[in-house]
């Protein structure tokens, strides 16, 4: 670069002729804009924006010149410039989005192949439905309680009010756990009922008393469809002062609702348990057929066997002499106790046909009810 | 029970139009449960009428006896000429009443009726069997009506074929619906009708000249009725209405004496006993058996009698089982084999309802009498029931009453109830008021007293009610369960679930989670799968709780271990082509106490004592809960992704793992042996910090495979979730995450194969000190490289510091120490050194 000199006239300087710049220029913006690709684009910016193009060269001209000429060329060079780099960003730009587009449409992939790579597992509805129904109870400010599933006889009989030679201790068919002597007279069972663990939460805690006790219990009965000696209920108590029958019709009312759905009608048949009085069967309304399949053969129901009603399960209201046998007053307090299957539930809530598919523990059954049912 | 409609309707006066299914509904909302509404002979459509049998040929040349007969059926065909039948049965005779069929008609089946052509003749119809029209299974012969009925009369009507029987099934506190007169008293109430009540009859009073009777234990018998009636024709046969209404009822006609005694016992609930008076020694005597005593009862087999067991007797010893069954000695006998029975003793009695049913329990002999003492039979119906007994044998069978009126009973103390007239309301939750309670109470034979406290005297045919809240019930249920108000109790508030329960439903999540399926086993097993796991002979879970009554014999024994059940179902779905398996479940085992007792029985009328209920606690066993999973076949599935992974010993403790996480508890892993994990290759479970071995994880044992039918390399694990969760889980303090950079530096040592990689890393975590932020094995290496006998082990360390940068110099010193802490705890060699 030369020094600046006074007498340096930049019309006669060749490359700051200003039609030498604006043909620099016009050279490079069409430059730019016939380049096909970033890399042809990257020549062209060397070629005509690089230390060596034609405006580098000129502007390294304005240094010698006469400072009263330098602001005039400056200007010239720095518009034609300006124009440049902003046609080489253009042109950068729109080659950059079409090589994008580009990738990424060679980058495409089928996103319906099947990826099935990590296991999946499920909790048996069983489980999972105990534990909804023992949620609606907590809700309402029930306690859980749980107990020995193989139980004195004291606490699954006696003391609910079924003496030994109780009509109804026969119905229920014990398996009964041999004595040290290997004889019958053990006094343990395998319970048949959740109720002891009511027995033993009355015998442990003052009233008010509210829990559902959820558990497997045992009756001698065989596998089949609708049978298994091996089964599971949710029971449910609740001692304070002044608990009646219509507690027990209202708490049931909002179960059935959480459980199953509301709009059914619900039928309270009386029935006979030792451990309540009175006591009753709960039906619920066919929510299949809603009874219309009832003496109709051309619309049979498998759900409720054409009979419209769907057995819940056994209520009623504490008898006091069960309270008596647990150290709770009769006079003070009164209760209410609720039982219900579980497997006949998930059959009618979601439709299995046999009893067996929740015993044999084919991953096929159960896989489908996922994590919460 | 089963409940004829027609035979219900003699007692109501049921509206006209209801059906067994509109009766039903009523009974069911009152309390009956009534099982189902049978329809009988719905199919069946006439001509179906009464024929006379004029002339029979015999045909010969075919297989079996072929007859071609002749019928006077009246006008009944329309033309009033013979019918011609053709048939195959051969047990009527000329001039026979029988029941014929006409083309046109459809028998059950359905099983339509037309002329047709057979055996070279024209056959108009058929002569029918009691199985052919539905009235049991038990005749195949022709029916041969008495021959009082008229050629032509319509034999649906006469026969009684087309009705509803409802069937009941009775509750073991209304003894009293296993009658007619009962199910007619609850639909009386539920219709509110009269009921006409056939116990209701004149009888002649008691007098000294009955047949003699003496009661030894008259807490066993508190009452003996005894009638006696002569000159019965041996044999008058059972009318066709007595015999319908037995089949219908369920009980088999057999000849005219057995069946009056079962037509009364459905008709009024007392059981009766006939006796061939002539065939009874003297007196009759109620008395205990005596040591040693036999009986052979009518079904013909000799029982042993105990002590306990309540008898008739007669001068020759026992001759009956009191309210279960008669003796074979004096029973009434059939004019077929030989002379018939003319005189006839009826025992109207009533017995103790535990003595009954433990007798018939001892012989394994319950019967329709026993079925009814056992839940309470109506003491004073004894002596109208011996009455009707003794009216249809005069009616029927031609006989004489004698005189002689026997009624021996025990004084009964008058049975009233006091009940505040207001329990009902305060039972049931609404207002019935005193009216309708005194109302309700009558309507169910209770003599009532009082104002606001009713002194209630229950009727004789209810001994189930014994105290106010059976009377609350009785209003209650008559009112209708249907009609009590819905009401939701203040239900002070809850904890919520407890900290063990959270944890049982988070181990469940967390193995769902982790690819795992729950299924629930039957705990029961026996000796085979113990040998099948290879379990020592002196193996604690050798040891079980037994079952007196198992549902197999094979399996006598309760689990002490969850992998039984839990191999058995992954057999079980290897077996139904499920292959990739990763199963879990939790549940009880059932471990014997070491000192074992047995559980008392405390009286029930108090509270047991803390003694007696931790009596009761002690001779249970101990009932931990456990968690289990068993893998076989791909953990991870090959796909077009890339090859998976096989499940294995390290799934199986990483199973465990998951578990440990869940319930918040930090488990170390340590080598351990136990059958039935392959030695090699078993993991023992530990809390970290104590020395509670909580569980084993990893490969079954070859053997145990091969034993069990599995694929190779099968893994398990099984831990005791109560064990694990015994301190509780600790309550997790937030980390200060730094925010300044980390230094990461590899190391790889060389130990002996022998050494656990779980050492190795301890003592790089403790050399490392506090700047080590994690540390990971993420390579392990053997072959000729690293020398025989030995394996490379490769970490990443991660250094980093709370407060500053750390220089390379500062971690490089880290690093240095914890190779320096492993190679002094394992002799570790560090590589490429
Ligand atoms: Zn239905």
């Amino acid at each position: 670069m030369s020094a600046p000199n006074k007498s340096y006239d930049p019309v006669e300087v060749e490359a700051l002729k200003p039609e030498v710049v604006e043909q620099a220029r016009d050279e490079a913006i069409a430059a730019f804009a016939a380049a096909g690709s970033l890399d042809e684009l990257k020549q062209a910016k060397v070629a005509h924006f690089g230390d060596r193009s034609p405006l580098a060269l000129a502007n390294r001209e304005i240094g010698a010149l006469p400072p009263h000429a330098k602001a005039a060329a400056g200007k010239l060079i720095g518009q034609a410039r300006g124009a440049v780099n902003q046609a080489l960003a253009k042109r950068q730009a729109e080659l950059e989005a079409e090589r994008d587009a580009r990738v990424l449409v060679e980058e495409a992939v089928d996103v319906t192949l099947p990826f099935d790579r990590a296991p999946r597992g499920a909790r048996h509805p069983l489980t999972t439905l105990a534990e909804r129904i023992e949620d609606t109870f907590v809700a309402m400010g029930y306690q859980v309680a749980e107990g020995p599933e193989v139980e004195a006889e004291w606490l699954n009989f006696d003391a609910l009010n079924l003496g030994p030679d109780h009509p109804a201790r026969s119905m229920q068919d014990t398996f009964f756990v041999q004595a040290p002597d290997g004889s019958a007279d053990s006094g343990v069972v395998l319970r048949t009922q959740t109720s002891p663990v009511q027995a033993r939460t009355m015998l442990d805690r003052e009233p008010p008393v509210y829990v559902v006790c959820p558990g497997r219990v045992y009756r001698t009965d065989e596998l089949d469809a609708t049978h298994t000696p091996v089964f599971r209920q949710v029971e449910g108590l609740a001692v304070d002062e002044g608990i009646t029958f219509a507690d027990l019709k209202g708490t049931i009312e909002v179960l059935v609702e959480k459980l199953i759905g509301g709009g059914l009608e619900l039928r309270w048949r009386p029935s006979y348990f030792p451990f309540t009085e009175p006591s009753a069967e709960i039906d619920l309304q066919c929510f299949v057929c809603r009874g219309e399949s009832v003496g109709n053969p051309d619309r049979p129901c498998r759900t409720c066997s054409s009979e419209g009603w769907i057995e819940l399960g056994g209520c009623g209201v504490v008898n006091p002499r069960v309270l008596v046998a647990c150290g709770v007053d009769p006079n003070r307090y009164s209760g209410f106790a609720f039982g219900l299957g579980l497997e006949r539930i998930l059959m009618n809530r979601h439709n299995v046909a046999d009893m067996r598919d929740m015993v044999e523990g084919d991953v096929r059954f159960t896989l489908p009810f996922g994590m919460e049912i | 029970m089963r409940v004829p409609l027609s035979w219900l309707r003699e007692y109501v006066d049921l509206p006209a139009g209801e059906t067994g299914r509109d009766v039903a509904e009523r009974l069911v909302r009152a309390g009956l449960e009534v099982e189902t509404v049978e329809q009988i002979g719905t199919d069946l459509k006439g001509p179906l009428v009464v024929g006379e049998v004029l002339s029979i040929e015999e045909l010969s040349g075919f297989k079996k006896p072929i007859r071609h007969c002749f019928v006077n059926v009246g006008d009944a065909n329309g033309t009033g000429e013979p019918q011609e039948i053709v048939c195959g049965a051969t047990n009527f005779q000329v001039g026979d009443k029988v029941v014929v069929v006409l083309p046109g008609a459809v028998l059950p089946g359905p099983f339509p009726i037309a002329a047709r052509k057979t055996y070279g003749h024209t056959s108009a119809g058929m002569i029918c069997s009691a199985r052919e029209l539905g009235m049991g299974d038990d005749h195949a012969g022709i029916i041969v009506l008495p021959p009082e009925y008229e050629p032509g009369t319509d034999a649906i009507e006469l026969l009684q074929l087309v009705d509803e029987v409802l069937d009941i099934a009775v509750t073991p506190d209304r003894g009293y619906c296993l009658s007619l007169r009962g199910v007619a008293r609850e639909a009386a109430a539920a219709y509110g009708l009269p009921l006409a009540d056939p116990a209701l009859l004149d009888v002649p009073p008691a007098n000294s000249f009955g047949y003699l009777v003496k009661v030894t234990d008259p807490a066993g018998c508190d009452r003996f009725v005894a009638r006696t009636v002569i000159g019965v024709d041996p044999n008058a046969k059972s009318p066709i209405w007595l015999q319908r209404r037995l089949q219908k009822a369920g009980i088999r006609p057999i000849s005219l004496t057995v069946d009056i005694t079962n037509y009364v016992m459905l008709e009024v609930g007392q059981p009766l006993h006939a006796y061939d008076k002539q065939r009874v020694d003297g007196p009759i005597t109620v008395r205990r058996a005596q040591e040693g005593e036999t009986l052979t009862t009518l079904d013909g087999v000799e029982r042993k009698l105990a002590a306990e067991d309540l008898l008739i007797c007669d001068n020759s010893g026992p001759i009956g089982l009191a309210g279960v069954m008669g003796g074979a000695s004096t029973e009434i006998l059939d004019p077929a084999a030989g002379p018939g029975t003319t005189e006839v003793i009826i025992e109207a009695a009533h017995f103790d309802a535990v003595s009954v049913a433990r007798t018939a329990k001892r012989h394994k002999l319950p019967s329709e009498a026993s079925k009814r003492f056992e839940r309470g039979v109506d003491p004073e119906a004894a002596r109208a029931a011996a009455q009707r007994a003794v009216d249809l044998l005069v009616l029927i069978a031609g006989g004489t009453a004698e005189a002689g009126v026997t009624d021996i009973a025990a004084p009964h103390p008058v049975r009233t109830i006091t009940i505040s007239a207001d329990l009902p309301d305060r039972v049931a939750g609404t207002a019935y008021g005193r009216e309708t309670v005194t109302r309700r109470l009558q309507e169910i034979g209770c003599s009532v007293a009082g104002a606001d406290v009713l002194e209630v005297t229950p009727p004789t045919w209810r001994p189930d009610l014994t105290d106010p809240y059976d009377l609350a019930e009785e209003v209650i249920r008559l009112e209708g369960y249907d009609n009590v108000p819905a009401r939701m109790p203040n239900v002070p508030p809850g904890k919520g679930l407890t900290e063990a329960q959270r944890v049982h439903r988070r181990l469940g999540v967390a193995l769902a989670g982790a690819g795992y399926v729950e299924v629930n086993n039957y705990p029961f097993l026996g000796e085979a799968a113990f040998e099948a796991l290879g379990l020592e002979p002196e193996d604690r879970r050798r040891r079980t709780v037994k079952l007196v009554n198992p549902l197999n014999d094979e399996e006598p024994s309760l689990r002490t271990t969850l992998l039984p059940g839990l191999l058995g179902a992954l057999r079980r779905n290897i077996g139904r082509g499920n292959t990739d398996l990763a199963i879990f479940e939790t549940g009880t085992v059932f471990l014997p106490k070491d000192e074992r007792t047995v559980a008392p029985r405390p009286a029930v009328d108090h509270r047991p004592s803390d003694e007696e209920l931790a009596e009761l606690d002690a001779a249970l066993p101990d009932q931990p809960r456990r968690v289990a999973v068993a893998l076989a076949g791909e953990r991870l599935p090959s796909g077009w992704w890339g090859k998976g992974d096989q499940a294995s010993w390290a799934d199986a403790i990483e199973a465990a793992r998951t578990v440990a996480r869940a319930a918040g508890v930090e488990l170390t892993v340590r080598q351990g042996q136990l059958a039935p994990w392959h030695p090699g290759r078993c993991a023992e479970l530990v809390v970290t910090g104590t020395d509670r071995v909580v569980g084993h994880a990893g490969e079954l044992h070859p053997r145990v495979v091969k034993a069990l039918g599995l694929p190779a390399r099968t893994a398990a694990m099984e831990l005791d979730i109560d064990l694990l969760t015994a301190d509780g889980a600790e309550r997790v303090n937030g980390p200060a995450v730094s925010g300044f950079p980390v230094a990461t530096q590899d190391v790889a040592l060389i130990v002996d194969t022998a050494v656990p990689a779980a050492e190795v890393e301890d003592a790089l975590r403790s050399g490392a000190g506090e700047l080590l932020e994690a540390i990971r094995l993420f390579d392990v290496f053997t072959g000729e490289q690293v020398g025989e006998g030995k394996k490379s082990l490769a970490y990443a360390l991660r250094f980093r510091a709370a407060d500053r940068t750390l220089t390379a110099d500062e971690a490089s010193a880290a690093r240095e120490a914890a190779v320096a802490e492993a190679v002094a705890r394992t002799g570790a060699v560090l590589r490429g050194a």
